[in-house]
């Protein structure tokens, strides 16, 4: 496992670099992108990290599932782990956001309703880590956790379909203009999607150990007490 | 199927009985209610004719944040004596516990909420010229959907360490479409619109209200669980 990490970190850095190489380097800018055009690099990181983000979110969702189902603790790992990264992601994502929001559309923020849903699953995962945080047993914890991840991920389609309607009433001032990638673009882009999941990977191997190495030394504390 | 629905009749029953011996969360929450229109009218200017537009939203926020008080008390109060035990001791579906406490704290809103609005369209000055039969089925459909996702939130809440300041922060995002549902509509009727121009608002709470009476309907057992 040690060492299943550390090559899955070698690669993940490999890959990192690769991505940053090609989205600085190799990809074309966009030619209808006339001022500032290197702002429209900061996509590769936020388009994947947003990616990632929600693949985080459903881990949550499914592994709340099993555990709810076989009561095993990896799973409740698993899932706190993956809520953790997400949470970390889609906080990369409402950062990196704004500030090609303030280039691009000259704002660092409208109400559009991806932006919207993005920060509205920021705070539903937020809350996820916060019951983590405040149920006492560590069996209450693992439970509660898993019904809010299912209740919270059930909520976000909901989520986004009343906050598309509820734009759709409101004037739209900035059209989302889907930029035409070019085939370059595509590939940086999809290399760096790999270079972000490979990342979430070893986030989560790291994470993992982590709550492993607790579950051990609250043993070790136990046999402790129990001896004297 | 008889006797679960009385064992849900039993719960309501005794719920509402406990608070009208009382009357302490009742009270408590109309105040907040009234409170929450005079800070409004104090934030924004109540003599404006901009405030029409934004009533609904005040109306509603007034409701919501009165409604999370009585939330929380619901399965607070059953913590004290240990009274939840109890409860999962009695020999029935742990549904009917989820479905008693959902119509109790229901009537309880619907309650506050019925002495509220009236003074909130009092005290801004609103004549309201729409259906009053509509206005009452969105009032109705709205605080269902809360309550319903706000009672088991509010169990889930209540075994935890900081639950009172807990449900606030796990309850508002997972209600965001009611608060949009509910706004649009009341801001539509307010408006004189006729509901069918915003039928897909009512459509979107419907769907939320039984998204979410199933949901915690198949999750409730896995809250209850000593």
């Amino acid at each position: 496992m040690q060492k299943f990490r550390t090559v899955l970190g070698a690669a993940t850095f490999l890959l990192i670099c690769a991505a940053i190489y090609m989205v600085f380097i190799y990809a074309p800018v966009p030619s209808n992108v006339t001022d500032m055009p290197e702002v429209q690099k900061i996509l590769y990181f936020h388009v994947s990290a947003a990616w990632i983000g929600f693949l985080a979110f459903f881990v949550v969702f499914v592994c709340s599932i099993v555990y709810l189902k076989n009561r095993s603790r990896k799973w409740d790992m698993v899932a706190a782990s993956s809520a953790e990264v997400g949470v970390v992601y889609t906080s990369i994502v409402l950062l990196t956001g704004p500030v090609w929001g303030k280039a691009a559309w000259n704002v660092w923020w409208t109400w559009d309703p991806r932006l919207t849903t993005t920060l509205v699953l920021w705070f539903i995962y937020v809350a996820y880590l916060i019951i983590r945080n405040s149920a006492e047993e560590d069996e209450k914890r693992a439970r509660f956790a898993a019904v809010f991840g299912i209740i919270g991920f059930i909520d976000v389609p909901i989520v986004f379909m009343a906050i598309r309607w509820w734009r759709t009433i409101h004037p739209i001032i900035f059209e989302s203009n889907s930029v035409g990638l070019t085939p370059k673009m595509l590939t940086t882009l999809f290399v760096s999607l790999g270079a972000f999941t490979l990342l979430y990977l070893y986030y989560m191997l790291l994470r993992l150990d982590i709550s492993k190495a607790k579950l051990q030394l609250a043993e070790l504390k136990e046999r402790l007490r129990s001896h004297y | 199927m008889r006797h679960f629905w009385s064992s849900v009749c039993a719960i309501v029953w005794k719920d509402l009985k406990a608070e009208f011996r009382t009357k302490e969360m009742l009270s408590a929450m109309l105040i907040f209610a009234f409170l929450v229109i005079v800070i409004f009218s104090f934030a924004f200017d109540p003599g404006a004719q901009s405030i029409k537009q934004i009533l609904p939203g005040i109306i509603w926020v007034g409701f919501f944040f009165s409604g999370i008080l009585g939330l929380n008390r619901s399965f607070l109060s059953e913590q004290i004596n240990d009274c939840i035990s109890g409860l999962m001791l009695a020999p029935v579906d742990r549904a009917a516990i989820y479905f008693g406490k959902v119509f109790a704290n229901l009537i309880q809103t619907t309650l506050v909420e019925a002495v509220a609005l009236p003074v909130f369209i009092v005290l801004f000055d609103f004549s309201y010229a729409g259906s009053w039969l509509w206005l009452i089925v969105v009032i109705l459909a709205s605080t269902f959907g809360f309550v319903a996702v706000g009672t088991f939130l509010a169990a889930l809440a209540s075994n935890t360490r900081s639950s009172e300041v807990l449900l606030p922060i796990i309850l508002f995002p997972v209600i965001v479409p009611v608060v949009i549902g509910a706004v649009e509509l009341t801001k539509a009727l307010f408006a004189g619109a006729s509901i069918s121009s915003v039928m897909i608002w009512l459509q979107v709470i419907l769907v939320y209200d039984i998204v979410f009476t199933v949901v915690p309907f198949l999750l409730f057992d896995y809250l209850l669980e000593a």
